[in-house]
């Protein structure tokens, strides 16, 4: 047979073996099928180390801030608000105290009114939390000018 | 004519043929395989919410983002709240501003283009709130579809995204019955919920979970049988969303109305 027909014939089986060679060099070792199969477990092992080594922000154990804050931690327990995370309004703790030595709370109305915007939700366990009309109830004030939010009964305020 | 040559030849090959068991040829599929070699998989993490107890606050909303570093002012979230407002005149009313970031905090139904509408109470019929989150679907059609292996499903059920692998052509954002994909703003790679993988392979609580304050939000160990969430999803009414698409969510709703999309 002629030559051109055979030229283009070792052009792609060069670029075949060229596409083989960097693959080689490209894929990483651990690339492969696990244990999920083809269709689902085909990927790098590595990455599930990526995930479960990304760093953890909130701590979300109340006990480890109980250690130093111990009178807010003692009001709190005693009202409803018992059920919210200290990491909720507070931030996620890190390494607190070394890292951040303080950190930020959020004291918007905002964060309040995520439950005590009154919406009387049939079936929705919304309906039986108090709420007040943010346009009407001191506009512009931070709630917690009035309400302590570790004891929110009026008559426990500041 | 067959040659003395050729009849040995084709007799032994015919003999070898049929002596070749049916299992030789099988094609071994790598889960077998894993099975086989004793390190079955004893962890199938599952979520449990109760839409009864949600109240639409959204600090899981809010601790996801901060936990899972996702642009806080970015407008997409790993997970979020919907809210369903069903009104008398058989209408449903569905919204979700900002993946309910700051909660929900006015009466008025969030219709985006369409601007907002206000709702009297007397003509609810139905209202309550459903929190989403990545189903972790047992058959995940985001991980069929990618091209380059860069989503995959890890032996204890979690679907997770390699961002170095991850070309960012979108399919599985596309094939996402649940529409939980998203591109990360800053990494431009496919983002979804991994069930806080950081956490519960050190055994606490993903960040929504823990900062639900009225446990509407539970994680679990489905191969366990003495996991709580396990108990409640073997002996209770629960449900799951879209079952008609075959891909086996992992996500079980206590109170799951049929509007729920």
């Amino acid at each position: 047979m002629k030559s051109h027909v055979w030229r283009p014939l070792y052009a792609v089986v060069g670029i075949i073996a060229l596409i083989l060679l960097v693959r080689v060099f490209y894929v990483p070792k651990d690339f492969g099928i696990w244990e999920r199969g083809f269709m689902y477990g085909w990927h790098n092992k590595d990455n599930e180390e990526f995930w479960k080594n990304f760093p953890v922000k909130y701590k979300f154990d109340s006990t480890y801030c109980k250690d130093c804050h111990s009178d807010k931690y003692d009001s709190i327990m005693q009202t409803p608000h018992a059920i919210i995370n200290c990491e909720n309004c507070h931030g996620p703790a890190l390494d607190h105290p070394a890292n951040p030595p303080k950190l930020t709370i959020d004291k918007s109305r905002g964060q309040c009114l995520r439950c005590h915007f009154p919406l009387a939700y049939p079936t929705s366990g919304r309906a039986n939390i108090r709420g007040i009309d943010p346009e009407k109830h001191n506009p512009g004030i931070e709630c917690a000018m009035c309400h302590n939010p570790h004891n929110p009964k009026l008559g426990g305020s500041k | 004519m067959i040659t003395r040559r050729d009849f040995l030849k084709n007799s032994f090959t015919g003999v070898a043929g049929l002596a070749l068991p049916l299992a030789a040829i099988e094609m071994v599929s790598p889960g077998k395989l894993f099975a086989a070699k004793g390190d079955k998989a004893k962890v199938r993490w599952v979520f449990l919410v109760d839409t009864y107890k949600c109240v639409g606050c959204g600090l899981c909303v809010k601790a996801c983002k901060n936990e899972n570093e996702i642009p806080y002012d970015a407008n997409v979230t790993r997970t979020w709240v919907e809210r369903y407002v069903l009104t008398k005149d058989g209408k449903v009313h569905a919204d979700s501003p900002k993946g309910a970031r700051d909660g929900f905090t006015t009466t008025r139904i969030d219709q985006a283009s369409a601007g907002y509408l206000d709702i009297k109470n007397e003509d609810i019929k139905k209202a309550f709130f459903v929190p989403k989150l990545c189903n972790q679907c047992e058959n995940p059609p985001c991980v069929q579809v990618c091209p380059v292996g860069a989503t995959y499903q890890a032996a204890d059920g979690i679907v997770l995204v390699d961002r170095t692998w991850c070309i960012g052509c979108g399919y599985c954002i596309m094939a996402c019955p649940y529409g939980v994909r998203f591109f990360h703003p800053k990494y431009h790679t496919a983002e979804k919920c991994t069930f806080c993988y950081h956490r519960i392979t050190k055994g606490m609580k993903t960040a929504c979970v823990s900062a639900c304050p009225f446990g509407a939000r539970m994680i679990g160990n489905i191969l366990d049988p003495n996991d709580p969430v396990t108990k409640i999803i073997m002996t209770e009414r629960v449900g799951v969303l879209k079952s008609e698409f075959g891909t086996k969510p992992q996500v079980y709703y206590i109170g799951l109305d049929e509007e729920v999309r």
